[in-house]
């Protein structure tokens, strides 16, 4: 037994080599070829919708929809990876936030709600930011002093005080929900996009049955705040998370005032969390309590730590997988989490720095397992 | 807000939630004793405590006494859920054990951060209830209901019945062996030992492994008899029973103080208490929060629950 999992160790870790030296040859590329290489990805990224690719279609849903979910995903897990992956705090209940962010939307734009202004999208998105950040800093504020494994339980129980919120509340129209959540615009397809498969010109932009729209701004969305989380991370603010992360004790004694950054991780954290809830509901046009169990939140956290903590393509894998696998797989739908647990079990045991790991956090868990060697 | 019916429901309430908290409590040990060793979160635990639920229905339809039979004698009911307690103490307790050699050990042995094992424990705990809800169709499984609850004596207006006497009654008495197993014996010895410092503690002979393998026997044991309870009290258990039960108890073994064993009786039952006093005043519906804005006013004041965390030091 433990010859096998020594083989399949040592096959994965030359495997890894590879990987790496893959990586370096991409570091070593001119500029410009890497800019041109990354900008078709891109344009492959936006085009996919009206790509007939062979095997990776879902059969059962609409491919573009799926899509969606994923780029929504991947928006989750860039907030989520920020407070988990960079500032190393554990949050279960990170749905509340998602939550947050929809209901906020929802209430402020809906004729249906209880709340009679009835505001358009890019005045709600915004509001609903700053909210999701607010009840980011009101949740961090007393508990973030805490330690880290009393942060998970006391963020588990904001999600799911957020989901009984809502479930009850007559704000939130309580478990029959708000309908007519707005959409980011009402235009139309102009004439000159009717080229696209899937779109025809004088169809609106933003509807259920067509969701290239919602896709593509959501790809947008993904984009901007990938790159903005890369700057953060190379910033002050980041390098201060990455010392926390690793040893706080030694971060304080050092002059980083860890407090602070911790509640900024989680407030911006929270934030890209709201923007993806305001998001997928608009697309969704409904919105009820249904959608925010703590379930979810957990394998979110999953995703995040089996892509790879702390480095942002990981993290999008990992969110990728999460969303597209279950829709790719549906006829195993009734083992496909039980599968997803075992490959859980089986991955902390072989790859524990994810997927594709974050460099330095690959580093530190090998000196880590050095220091287990020695201690045992 | 409701507070009439709290002043005049105030010890129904009481033994409810005394009651419930019991059972909390059984639950919480196993959280606790495996985070006072190893400073980690069994995830997996609820599935543990779900597995004990199943296995009592199993063990009493498979002696003739399944959904709608009548019960036997006093006699009869007792050596019953004697057999399942024994039953789904050990059914529990070798899943504990099998998550252990399976999803904790291979990261023991490589020093792995605790976020990692987190996720294995997340793992094993969509595993374990992925798999009973595979075998059980997904549908709730009934029981007989063995205990009829009958009044035995009213204080202050509140009607006491002898199922609820008897839960909270062998919950005490389960905690109170467990209290003096880990403070008096030999075995329990070693197990705060470890708790204080691995090494040292291996060094003076401890064995280490044997240790942890007791102490997740030892917390699935009081799982498979807290499911016990909980499934004459409720009398219906489903393949998705573990999650909830799973989070209150954790909540109350931090309330208490992680890695406390007396910490996690006391967590238990004031949260049991407080969330029924709670759903006296706001309604059922609010339970949970009053449970969860109780845990984070605690915290806020005594960051290490209220008789503080520490296994090794249990007897100070």
């Amino acid at each position: 037994m433990m010859a096998v999992i020594d083989s399949a160790r040592k096959a994965d870790e030359s495997r890894v080599r590879a990987v790496t030296g893959l990586r370096d040859r991409w570091a070593n590329l001119p500029y410009g070829w890497r800019i041109s290489v990354l900008f078709a990805f891109v344009i492959f990224l936006y085009a996919l919708p009206g790509l007939e690719i062979p095997l990776i279609k879902t059969p059962d849903t609409d491919f573009t929809s799926v899509l969606f979910l994923c780029a929504v995903y991947v928006l989750v897990a860039v907030g989520l990876n920020v407070v988990i992956g960079l500032a190393g705090l554990l949050d279960l209940g990170y749905i509340g936030f998602y939550a947050v962010g929809a209901y906020t939307v929802a209430i402020l734009g809906s004729p249906n709600s209880p709340v009679v202004i009835q505001y358009p999208w890019v005045v709600c998105v915004p509001i609903a930011i700053a909210v999701t950040m607010v009840s980011g800093v009101i949740l961090g504020w007393p508990t973030l002093r805490l330690r880290g494994d009393y942060l998970a339980i006391v963020t588990l129980g904001f999600g799911e005080i957020i989901r009984v919120f809502a479930l009850n509340s007559d704000i939130t129209n309580g478990n029959r929900g708000i309908t007519g959540v707005p959409v980011p615009s009402e235009g139309t397809w102009p004439e000159w996009m009717d080229w696209f498969p899937g779109i025809t010109a004088g169809r609106p932009i933003f509807s259920v049955s067509n969701v290239i729209g919602f896709y593509w701004l959501a790809l947008t969305l993904v984009f901007i705040c990938m790159l903005g989380v890369r700057r953060l991370e190379r910033s002050r603010v980041g390098r201060s998370w990455l010392a926390i992360r690793e040893d706080e004790d030694a971060a304080e004694v050092m002059g980083v005032p860890t407090f602070k950054y911790k509640l900024w991780a989680f407030a911006i954290g929270a934030a890209l969390g709201g923007l993806s809830g305001a998001l997928f509901f608009s697309k969704q046009t409904f919105i009820n309590a249904q959608g925010f169990d703590l379930f979810t939140s957990i394998l979110w956290v999953a995703a995040v730590v089996i892509g790879g903590a702390g480095n942002q393509l990981g993290v999008a894998l990992g969110a990728i997988l999460l969303a597209y696998l279950p829709e790719r797989f549906r006829e195993f739908a009734d083992y496909r989490l039980l599968i997803f647990g075992v490959a859980l079990i089986v991955m902390t045991i072989f790859r524990p720095q994810g997927l594709l790991p974050s460099r330095r956090r690959k580093v530190e868990l090998e000196d880590r397992a050095k220091e287990g060697a020695v201690g045992e | 807000m409701n507070f009439e019916f709290l002043g005049d429901n105030f010890m129904s309430l009481t033994v409810t939630g005394l009651t419930q908290g019991a059972i909390y409590a059984l639950v919480a040990l196993g959280y606790t004793l495996v985070y006072g060793v190893l400073r980690l979160i069994n995830f997996a635990h609820s599935e543990v405590f779900m597995i004990g639920t199943f296995v009592t229905t199993i063990v009493w339809a498979g002696l003739g006494f399944g959904v709608g039979a009548s019960a036997p004698g006093t006699f009869g009911v007792l050596g019953l859920i004697a057999l399942a307690i024994v039953a789904a103490g050990a059914a529990s307790g070798g899943t504990a054990l099998i998550v252990e050699r399976v999803a904790y050990r291979p990261l023991r042995k490589r020093n792995a951060p605790s976020l990692i094992f987190l996720i294995s424990a997340i793992g094993a705990s969509v595993a374990l209830f992925e798999l009973v809800g595979a075998i059980t169709d997904r549908q709730p499984r009934g029981m007989p209901s063995l205990v009829q609850p009958k009044v035995q004596f009213t204080i202050f207006g509140a009607d006491i019945t002898n199922l609820q006497i008897g839960i909270i009654l062998s919950a005490l008495a389960m905690l109170a062996g467990l209290d003096i197993f880990i403070n008096r014996t030999r075995l329990g010895r070693g197990v705060r030992a470890v708790a204080q410092n691995p090494d040292v503690a291996a060094l003076m002979g401890v064995n280490k492994d044997r240790v942890i393998m007791l102490i997740f026997v030892l917390g699935g044991m009081m799982a498979g008899a807290a499911s016990v309870l909980y499934d004459i009290k409720v009398g219906l258990t489903t393949y998705s029973v573990g999650f909830l039960i799973g989070i209150k108890a954790f909540t109350a073994a931090v309330l208490g103080g992680i890695g406390n064993l007396r910490g996690a009786l006391l967590g238990g039952l004031l949260l049991g208490v407080v969330e029924n006093y709670g759903a006296g005043v706001f309604g059922n519906e609010w339970m949970d929060v009053v449970a969860f804005v109780m845990l984070v006013v605690v915290l806020l004041f005594r960051p290490t629950g209220l008789l503080g965390e520490s296994l090794g030091r249990a007897r100070a």
